[in-house]
């Protein structure tokens, strides 16, 4: 086990140089100069121009300008942008807000996706199974922002239960409406995959066997068919996971959700390479471990893998 | 971003209130709210903007929204009168010059910052010195670069750094003035002294100017509160005010909006108070929805199709194909159905509410005639290649018009015209820097300051940094040169007017519409809110209802 997470951790390492620098070279050839384009319509002073380009390293060969930033980032500078603010300042602000827009998107998905999930697995072919399946096809094929639109219509602009948008990013009843709305679509696939994998092991051995047992109900499907069918939704909710916290651009539009998708958003049409790649970085490192995390609860929720 | 994106870039500070004039075609009836209800002077506002790009320093906000902010934090030596574009006297006692070159500034007394310390005629001249070096990374630098001194706090690209920190033409006589000296004559420069880069700064600022680019200390009608970065700025009334234009309100909260989707539904449940630009998607029914709370109201701003001349296609044309070219677009019907009313048609080269603006200087070649322009072309000799493509950025919403004169211009002419889209600005703005523009170019202009000539020096002449299609006009050019001589600022647009003249016989671009604002207020302002010729609302004046 030790060795696994050891060695999972050192192939970290080159996935880690390979996006940055992609990342890297990608916001350079964006077409442009970001430092001209600060002076919007009007003509651009060349003599600021050149002492800003010099001020951000932008004067420099592009294999330097990698270095440079990778040995700052190994110091954990994160650089600076534009707007002469710490990277890591706006990190530190928009992180926050998204981990809570995640965390209630995850919650909403987890909860009512393998609910509607096991009921419709255990009713393979009933009515309840149908409309689950209606119901999940439905949010599949709607796409994010129309949902996000009809949502805000309704329930702020129409019910008035709550405001169109966030007013207060630490207020977690606020962030229901988003949340529910950017959890929907990973919500429909996670009652999909527990449907499918419940129907399937509903009719194995051991389960027949634990029903022989004369267990009760609740423990036969809570602890038994349970465990057993997460594997795959697991892996799922993962990936989900780093998805979520790449932010959701569209969403958080919609609602004026100031979290990380809006500034990559930002960052990467001003062309500003410094949070761009900053924050890149740090969406990479959590991808990298949750699906380390991911693997590492395989062997939990089955004891017949084993890490060697 | 994208709401936010498609902001205006404005450069202009120009607070010239056209309270009574400009704001919208409605009439209040008695029934709709407006001024019900008494006016509660503490009330405080919650108004749209985006994340301001800079630290909040007075030569650093390029894009309206950063500028929107300090405009309510700083007081200037002058601001517009409303309507007229002249000037007033805020923080200045008087601002006078004899010969156009040497300038005199005396302040009113007993001004102070909101730290306390008293506003003098250094903290002009510090504030000055510290925004137009280079080393200070302010994108307004370039603003000083009339004042006698300015290459050597802020030396051209490739000549090293500043030699000094100061500009030589800056002078204290006293406590309350200062004298300028101009590398040459400028006739206009009071005018240019109301925008945000020539606000003073207090002492404390030089000690340490990043931290108080994060917590500005002014001298103007509010104090800063707060800011939290990407979401909003908070400015109180600040009650030891001096000025003529005290607030009428209690305070206001600037808030970061990125879509303008979002900001127009907060609008329409109370929980903002304006809304810069109503999003394209509502413009059919924001008037329904909002009632006499829609804000119409024209401001300061042109946008035109540039030629490249620097094209095989335009480098020897007849300008008479240019005019018939100019001919063949219908604005009328433009404006009022493809921008819903949001564009009012262009009848000249410099924009409405501009000290100089004469209607028609464009003349008949701004004037639809699908006919003539044939004709016209015709005569000229025919468009080469017979078909042209205009340049314009799709991060902001120029599609829909473009077609639309490409569309207008195939119907009269039978020329074929399609648009050509860049992914963002940048590009677009790599496009033509680098002059690889194929044969036209979406252009624009918003004012810096309310005087023709810079419509006019600033684009056309043959040398200004405006001017990026390589457009040369020497009669143009003759007047120019005579008008910034001139001793008086009468003279200098008088010229300038004729220069605009001349412009029409060989277009440098095609005049299309001068915008207009599209905005909303909720139901908590009282009265209509009053906006300046920059397009944005004159904030201290706006009142508020009790609850």
């Amino acid at each position: 086990m030790g060795r696994y997470v050891a060695r999972r951790l050192l192939q970290m390492i080159p996935v880690f140089i390979g996006t940055t620098l992609l990342i890297f070279l990608m916001v350079h050839v964006l077409p442009g100069d970001p430092i001209k384009a600060l002076w919007g319509d009007k003509a651009a002073d060349p003599a600021q121009v050149a002492v800003l380009r010099h001020k951000f390293g932008l004067d420099l060969p592009l294999w330097q300008q990698y270095t440079n930033y990778m040995a700052d980032l190994f110091q954990g500078k994160f650089g600076e942008t534009f707007g002469g603010r710490q990277v890591s300042d706006l990190m530190a602000e928009s992180f926050p807000v998204t981990i809570r827009l995640a965390l209630v998107a995850f919650v909403i998905e987890v909860v009512l996706g393998i609910t509607l999930g096991v009921f419709a697995g255990l009713k393979a072919g009933k009515a309840v199974d149908t409309a689950v399946l209606i119901f999940t096809l439905l949010v599949i094929s709607v796409p994010v922002f129309v949902l996000g639109y009809i949502f805000q219509t309704v329930f702020a602009t129409e019910l008035g239960w709550v405001t169109p948008s966030v007013q207060d990013s630490e207020d977690f009843t606020q962030l229901i409406l988003p949340g529910a709305v950017l959890g929907s679509l990973s919500l429909a696939y996670v009652a999909r995959l527990t449907r499918t994998t419940i129907s399937e092991n509903v009719r194995s051995d051991y389960m027949r066997t634990a029903l022989a047992k004369g267990l009760p109900r609740r423990r036969i499907v809570g602890v038994h068919l349970l465990r057993n069918s997460l594997i795959p939704v697991v892996t799922f909710l993962g990936t989900d996971i780093g998805a979520l916290m790449g932010g959701a651009i569209v969403t958080e539009g919609i609602f004026n959700v100031q979290g990380i998708g809006q500034q990559l958003y930002r960052a990467v049409s001003q062309g500003e390479g410094t949070t761009t790649v900053g924050i890149v970085t740090v969406l990479v490192i959590v991808f990298l471990f949750t699906s380390l995390i991911v693997d590492l609860l395989y062997a939990v929720l089955d004891p017949r893998i084993r890490y060697a | 971003m994208r709401g936010a994106k498609s902001a205006k870039w404005v450069t202009g500070a120009i607070v010239v209130a056209m309270a009574a004039t400009a704001c919208g075609g409605d009439k209040s009836d008695s029934g709709s709210g407006l001024t019900d209800g008494k006016v509660d002077p503490n009330g405080t506002l919650v108004v749209q903007t985006s994340e301001p790009q800079n630290p909040l320093q007075p030569a650093n906000a390029k894009e309206s929204q950063g500028h929107r902010v300090l405009k309510s934090l700083w007081s200037g030596l002058v601001t517009y009168e409303p309507g007229t574009g002249k000037i007033k006297n805020i923080n200045a006692e008087s601002v006078t010059s004899s010969d156009a070159q040497h300038w005199t500034v005396k302040l009113k007394p007993g001004w102070k910052f909101h730290n306390g310390e008293p506003v003098t005629a250094k903290s002009y001249v510090d504030s000055w010195n510290w925004s137009a070096n280079t080393k200070n990374n302010q994108i307004n630098s370039q603003w000083f670069a009339d004042i006698e001194g300015y290459d050597d706090v802020h030396p051209a690209k490739g000549e090293g750094d500043p030699k000094s920190d100061k500009m030589s033409g800056l002078k204290v006589v006293s406590d309350t003035e200062f004298t300028i000296a101009l590398k040459s004559k400028v006739s206009y420069f009071n005018y240019k002294l109301g925008y945000a880069v020539w606000y003073p700064l207090p002492d404390a600022f030089f000690k340490d100017p990043k931290a108080y680019g994060q917590k500005p200390v002014g001298n103007g009608p509010y104090k800063f509160e707060s800011w939290d970065h990407n979401d909003k700025i908070v400015v109180k009334r600040f009650d030891g005010y001096q000025g003529p234009d005290k607030a009428k309100n209690g305070g206001i909260t600037f808030k970061n909006y990125t879509t303008a989707d979002a900001a127009y539904n907060d609008l329409r449940s109370n929980n903002l108070d304006w809304i810069e630009q109503i999003p394209d998607t509502s413009l059919t029914n924001y008037k329904s929805d909002l009632g006499d709370r829609a804000i119409t109201n024209e401001y300061s701003a042109i946008q035109d199709v540039a030629f490249a001349f620097y094209t095989d296609q335009w480098k020897s044309i007849n300008p008479k194909v240019l005019t018939g070219l100019s001919m063949a677009i219908d604005r009328d019907t433009i404006t009022k159905t493809t921008l819903h009313g949001s564009r009012v048609p262009a009848t000249s080269f410099v924009a409405k509410g501009v000290i100089g603006y004469q209607a028609n200087s464009c003349g008949e070649a701004c004037t639809f005639n699908a006919e003539k322009a044939k004709q016209y072309i015709k005569d000229g000799g025919g468009v080469p290649g017979n078909k042209i493509s205009i340049q314009y950025n799709a991060d902001q919403p120029h599609k829909t018009w473009v077609d639309a004169v490409c569309n207008s211009i195939r119907k009269s002419t039978g020329i074929e015209c399609v648009g050509d889209s860049k992914p963002n600005f940048k590009a677009d703005l790599d496009q033509r820097e680098k002059k690889q523009v194929k044969s036209m170019y979406r252009s624009g202009w918003v004012l810096d300051y309310p005087v023709n000539a810079n419509f006019l020096r600033d684009l056309y002449g043959s040398k200004a940094d405006g001017n990026q299609g390589g457009y040369e006009n020497k009669e143009f050019d003759e007047l120019a040169a005579k008008a910034d001589q001139a001793n008086t600022l009468d003279e200098t647009v008088k010229l300038y007017q004729e220069a605009e003249k001349t412009l029409a016989k060989k277009l440098p671009v095609i005049p299309l519409w001068y915008y207009a604002t599209n905005a909303g207020q909720s139901t908590k302002v009282y009265g209509k809110m009053p906006y300046g010729q920059d397009g944005d609302p004159i904030l201290t004046d706006v009142q508020v209802k009790q609850k």
